[in-house]
């Protein structure tokens, strides 16, 4: 009869933590913030069909880093999550909220008991309206998730992004100047980024009952240009 | 509640087949057939759709009735489907109010999970299995016959769709009105319609035609001013469906009242 060999349960955690992570810092990164009108949300992104950035609900966003059909499942399965409630209930019982536990919970339970952790970092993104605050959940791949009132990034070189994004942001931006700072932060002191690199998405108050809206072509490089 | 992941049978981007999976579906089990819907159930009653230059007009009056009584004065039957379509209904107002909300959520489901909308086509054909899956509770009554129309983003025109309580689903060229008042409304329209027709007119249209349904049919609401009730008018474009304002259809009734004051009613 063989033993399998003792691996003590930190060694096993820090293995799968390094494991999800090497795979979320081979992909490109984005950032999430808040600007007078709602949220923006922009990701370093060359494909125009392959969406990071989607809509969930009519004041929630989503976005993800790392494997694509990880996180695609994932937005999937929270479109059909929020539509299930809106319409068992009313469309004001979904929030960003339950819907951030559920993903955690999901990928808490994946990391711990599944074969592989998922490679993903996931942006809940909600725009708030009569008097409550945006908000913005980042979930990490075991499940841990941090609320952010102003501003996020999610991907490999995060910590350094967000140092950028941190001189850049002030409150109650416009939507050109918070593009341009997010761009700026993703792209660093020796890279620029142009319309063509970029997916950009944002949650706009002034957009209707379905606030979810892309921002593409002639009108991203207008806002680039500023 | 946790995340509906679903590692085998995935329903796709159909809400239905979603709420089949989580057992929460609404369909009406459908028992013995018979004729006669029971007392104290509401109806619906009359809806038009008219195609002009730039897309379609969707209109409706605002009276639903339980037998000879009055239930509601200013229920609205005329909804937005989604950015370029609308459905209107005629029939028992509980499964098309719920028919509406599913069709509804059916159609933002499959455009957010799939990342496009469907084609005005396959948008016509999902209401249309709506409609047949209700056909059990059609045969005790409750039936519900919808207009469809749309502004279709392909082939730049609007197009009408009406269908039959067995969700058989039929495209009319250019106008289609339905429910009780649905015969005279119809005929009105057929006599005043013609090949692209402005905004104004075919609005005026509409509520000339609901006007006359209202005038013969007991279950069609006329315009209220007292309470300030007119039926709902809405337009659908290359810009996306858009309620008329009540202010505007409130002129277009007492342009109407005026003209025939003027040139005397038939008694």
């Amino acid at each position: 009869m063989t033993m399998p060999f003792y691996v003590a349960p930190e060694q096993v955690m820090k293995d799968r933590a390094d494991y999800a992570r090497k795979g979320i810092a081979r992909g490109r990164s984005l950032a999430g913030l808040v600007y007078n009108d709602g949220v923006l949300i922009c990701a370093e992104n060359q494909s125009r069909t392959l969406h990071k950035v989607s809509e969930i609900y009519d004041h929630i966003a989503f976005a993800g880093v790392g494997r694509y059909n990880e996180f695609d499942s994932l937005r999937t399965a929270g479109v059909r999550l929020a539509d299930l409630r809106g319409y068992s209930y009313s469309r004001e019982d979904v929030d960003a909220r339950s819907l951030a536990n559920a993903y955690a919970q999901t990928l808490g339970q994946v990391f711990t008991h599944e074969m592989k952790p998922m490679e993903v970092e996931i942006l809940v993104a909600e725009m708030g309206s009569e008097g409550h605050p945006d908000q913005l959940f980042h979930i990490l791949y075991d499940g841990t998730v941090v609320d952010e009132d102003n501003f996020t990034v999610l991907g490999g070189d995060a910590d350094t992004i967000a140092e950028r994004l941190k001189e850049g942001f002030t409150e109650g931006m416009e939507l050109g100047t918070a593009l341009r700072a997010a761009v700026k932060a993703l792209a660093g002191p020796d890279r620029t980024l142009g319309a063509n690199d970029l997916e950009v998405a944002h949650l706009a108050r002034s957009n209707g009952r379905r606030a979810f809206k892309r921002i593409v072509d002639g009108e991203l490089e207008q806002l680039l240009s500023g | 509640m946790s995340l509906p992941l679903f590692p085998t049978g995935d329903p796709g981007p159909s809400f239905s087949e979603l709420l089949k999976r989580v057992g929460t579906d609404v369909a009406v089990d459908g028992g013995g057939g018979g004729g006669e819907p029971p007392a104290g159930v509401t109806h619906g009653t009359t809806v038009v759709a008219i195609r002009y230059a730039d897309g379609v007009v969707m209109a409706g009056d605002r009276r639903a009735t339980e037998g000879y009584s009055i239930a509601h004065r200013a229920i609205e039957k005329v909804f937005p489907a989604d950015r370029h379509s609308g459905v209107s209904i005629a029939g028992a107002a509980g499964p098309a109010m719920e028919m509406v909300r599913l069709f509804q959520t059916n159609l933002e489901h499959y455009e957010k999970v799939e990342g496009a909308a469907l084609s005005l086509e396959g948008k016509a054909n999902q209401l249309s299995q709506m409609v047949r899956q209700n056909l059990p509770a059609a045969m005790q009554g409750f039936v519900v016959v919808p207009i469809f129309a749309g502004y279709d983003l392909r082939r730049h025109v609007g197009r009408i769709y009406k269908y039959d309580v067995t969700g058989g689903r039929y495209e009319e060229a250019d106008f289609h009105a339905t429910g009780s008042g649905g015969r005279d409304a119809r005929t009105t329209i057929k006599l005043g319609w013609k090949q692209d027709i402005d905004r104004a007119t075919a609005i005026e249209l509409a509520i000339d035609g609901l006007y006359e349904a209202a005038d013969e049919d007991t279950a069609t609401g006329g315009p209220d001013p007292i309470r300030g009730i007119y039926p709902t008018v809405a337009t659908i474009t290359a810009d996306g469906f858009e309620r008329v304002a009540d202010d505007e259809v409130a002129e277009s009734f007492q342009a109407l009242i005026q003209r025939k004051t003027r040139e005397g009613h038939p008694a």
